[in-house]
């Protein structure tokens, strides 16, 4: 393939064909192609560096039917399978800035528990803005005391008349600083799971503040500690029944893994091209670095992760949308992808080298957005262990 | 008013176009296409016709393989109405393109033709005016503005040096140039929603038009590849080179 190429000319790599995939898929894929193309881009760099996006990105989103996607269409959604979600992901990762797709799409944690179990009130309020791209939605768990270990979270809703009052801190809360409306897990009841429930904060709240966090990586989006203090909630912002929360919670998790995996399976794929383009380009010692064995082993290697875990990625989505719920696959998938990515980033900035080493670059960014991958939405530790409680090991 | 919008499937403008081993053309097999981008501006500048309330259907028409269906469903999900694909494998040269859509214009009876000023692929620009002149209708090429009033259009045309404005009684042929509009993204609903509207398929033996190539291509070569550089020491040898090896001087 790569002796085809003229001169100058890039090779652009594509996921290993899905015999699933039907024009509409691929129509969608031509659009987020070149929604990210133009949109997105062009910015990366500045808007890294700017620690934020323009808010407008969120309107442009929606225009093309992303922020929609795998909403209620009585709402402004639209209702589709996982492959389309997992398009989404593998073009927002070609532009190669997490931290732009992580503020974007947090109202894909933040929302679907008010889909699921939110009042129709709720709903017919919450869902459309959101979805127009007018207001940002974020999800609100992990607490300074713990993160993973939902079942003791300790932040605090207590029942007042017509109202809650929440207390507590919730940290590391992705579009945090903008997020107009912020789904909370909060404590109602009892210790351990049982005594969960959900509530929606709408940030303008008298009680309610919040401070910036500096990150790794993800630069462009927008993380927060949030506080809670005497924060009083209307109660017909409760999710579903008191002390139900634990369930819903869990239930997103599996679509946000999916989702994850697809975003760092696209970012190892974004890693190859880049580095298969720059090896094609750069000489050393009289030849192109892609005809040096050592090179081409590594191209060789992140290619081989790749695909296994694009057709790993490929098969559980399909399953899903068959009606099965594979948690255990799902965590290993997680993990496969996170593994991947990190493989390939560092191949991909070991071969630019002194190049890849330079801040702006793609792979320099995508080697920064690696640990928040695989700690994110399930740390890796944790998904192995999940994976083999769910297997009966 | 009816609007028709013709477009065409093209290699897409994003690949690197490869002459086929021997000669005959271009290499088409495994290579992306998608609408002509002059065509794109077209199925936008309708929409917004119609969202103006100027325009109450769009119909788009390509000629072109069983796949010049799927360039129909973008026009579609961008915001057209009806598609008609003219099926056929010949690759039908512009005087025969003029024809044919002549045929579904006389069915159609929309009363403005708005298309791509050329096409990316063979670069012809003759389309537009040949329809025009079949028809016998008004036309206003290269537009970069388009502005119906009652029974008139006003066309603004990217001429050599300036602008030129015409008026046209309708119904009338306008092309696109490059400046008219930004043609907007199918979204996604919309990609979903073009799946369920109409798309009618006829053929240039049922439409009774003879579509034979009048044209034979002798050889398709690479344009020349540029060659490298050199760098002159002194403002004497770049003279000397610009006027001996050069011949510019």
């Amino acid at each position: 393939m790569a002796d085809s190429l003229q001169a100058g000319e890039r090779m652009i790599i594509e996921p290993i064909p899905n015999p699933h995939l039907t024009p509409e898929h691929l129509a969608f894929r031509d659009v987020m192609r070149r929604f990210v193309q133009t949109e997105i881009e062009p910015y990366a760099n500045e808007w890294d560096e700017a620690g934020e996006f323009p808010r407008e990105l969120y309107k442009k989103a929606s225009a093309v039917g992303l922020l929609q996607l795998g909403f209620p269409e009585e709402y402004g959604g639209v209702e589709l399978d996982q492959f389309y979600g997992n398009i989404a992901s593998a073009e927002m990762a070609r532009a190669g800035v997490g931290g732009v797709g992580a503020s974007l799409m947090s109202h894909t944690i933040g929302l679907p528990p008010v889909a699921i179990a939110g009042s129709p009130e709720l709903k017919a309020k919450l869902i459309p803005p959101t979805l127009a791209g007018e207001k940002i939605f974020a999800l609100a768990i992990t607490e300074p005391s713990g993160g993973s270990d939902v079942a003791n979270l300790r932040t605090t809703a207590r029942r007042d008349g017509d109202h809650y009052v929440l207390n507590g801190e919730k940290t590391f809360i992705t579009s945090g600083m903008r997020a107009d409306y912020i789904t909370v897990a909060v404590r109602t009841g009892e210790g351990g799971r049982g005594g969960v429930s959900l509530i929606v904060v709408d940030t303008a709240t008298p009680g309610f503040s919040r401070t910036p966090l500096r990150k790794m990586g993800w630069w462009a989006s927008d993380t927060a500690t949030l506080y809670f203090d005497n924060c009083r909630v209307p109660a017909e912002n409760l999710l579903g029944e008191e002390h139900h929360g634990f369930r819903i919670i869990m239930r997103n998790f599996n679509s946000e893994r999916l989702f994850m995996a697809a975003g760092c399976i696209g970012q190892a794929r974004t890693c190859l091209e880049e580095t298969v383009n720059y090896a094609r380009e750069r000489h050393t010692f009289g030849k192109p670095l892609i005809q040096h064995q050592v090179i081409r082993h590594k191209l060789a290697d992140m290619t081989m992760r790749i695909n296994a875990s694009q057709a790993y990625l490929d098969h559980l989505s399909w399953r899903v949308m068959n009606g099965e719920s594979p948690v255990a696959d799902i965590c290993l998938l997680k993990n496969q992808a996170t593994q991947t990515m990190e493989f390939c980033a560092r191949e991909a900035v070991q071969t630019f080298g002194g190049a890849g080493f330079m801040r702006g670059c793609k792979v320099e960014r995508i080697y920064r957005e690696v640990r928040v991958n695989a700690i994110g939405g399930g740390a890796e530790e944790i998904m192995r262990d999940l994976a083999a409680r769910q297997l009966g090991y | 008013m009816k609007i028709l919008v013709p477009v065409k499937r093209v290699v897409d403008y994003n690949v690197k176009i490869r002459v086929k081993q021997d000669g005959s053309g271009v290499e088409l097999a495994n290579v992306k296409m998608s609408m002509n981008p002059f065509d794109e501006i077209a199925v936008e500048e309708a929409i917004r016709l119609k969202e103006k309330g100027v325009a109450t259907e769009i119909v788009v028409v390509s000629i072109g393989p069983q796949q010049a269906s799927e360039t129909i469903r973008t026009a579609l999900a961008m915001g057209a109405d009806r598609g008609v694909l003219v099926k056929t494998d010949v690759n039908v040269e512009p005087l025969g393109v003029a024809k044919l859509l002549k045929k579904v214009i006389e069915t159609e009876n929309p009363g403005l033709v708005i298309l791509g000023k050329q096409a990316i692929d063979d670069d012809s620009n003759q389309t537009g005016q040949m329809l025009a002149a079949l028809l016998g209708w008004a036309q206003g090429t290269f537009a970069s503005k388009v502005e119906v009033s009652g029974e008139t259009l006003a066309v603004t045309r990217e001429i050599d040096g300036g602008l030129q404005t015409i008026e046209l009684k309708l119904p009338a042929i306008v092309t696109t140039d490059l400046r008219l509009n930004e043609p907007r993204y199918a979204s996604l609903p919309n990609i979903m929603k073009a799946k369920k509207k109409p798309l009618d398929e006829t053929s240039p033996e049922t439409l009774g038009v003879d579509v034979a190539p009048r044209l034979k291509v002798l050889s398709t070569v690479e344009p020349p590849k540029r060659s490298a550089g050199v760098k002159v020491a002194s403002v004497e040898e770049l003279v000397s080179k610009l006027k001996n090896e050069a011949g510019v001087l």
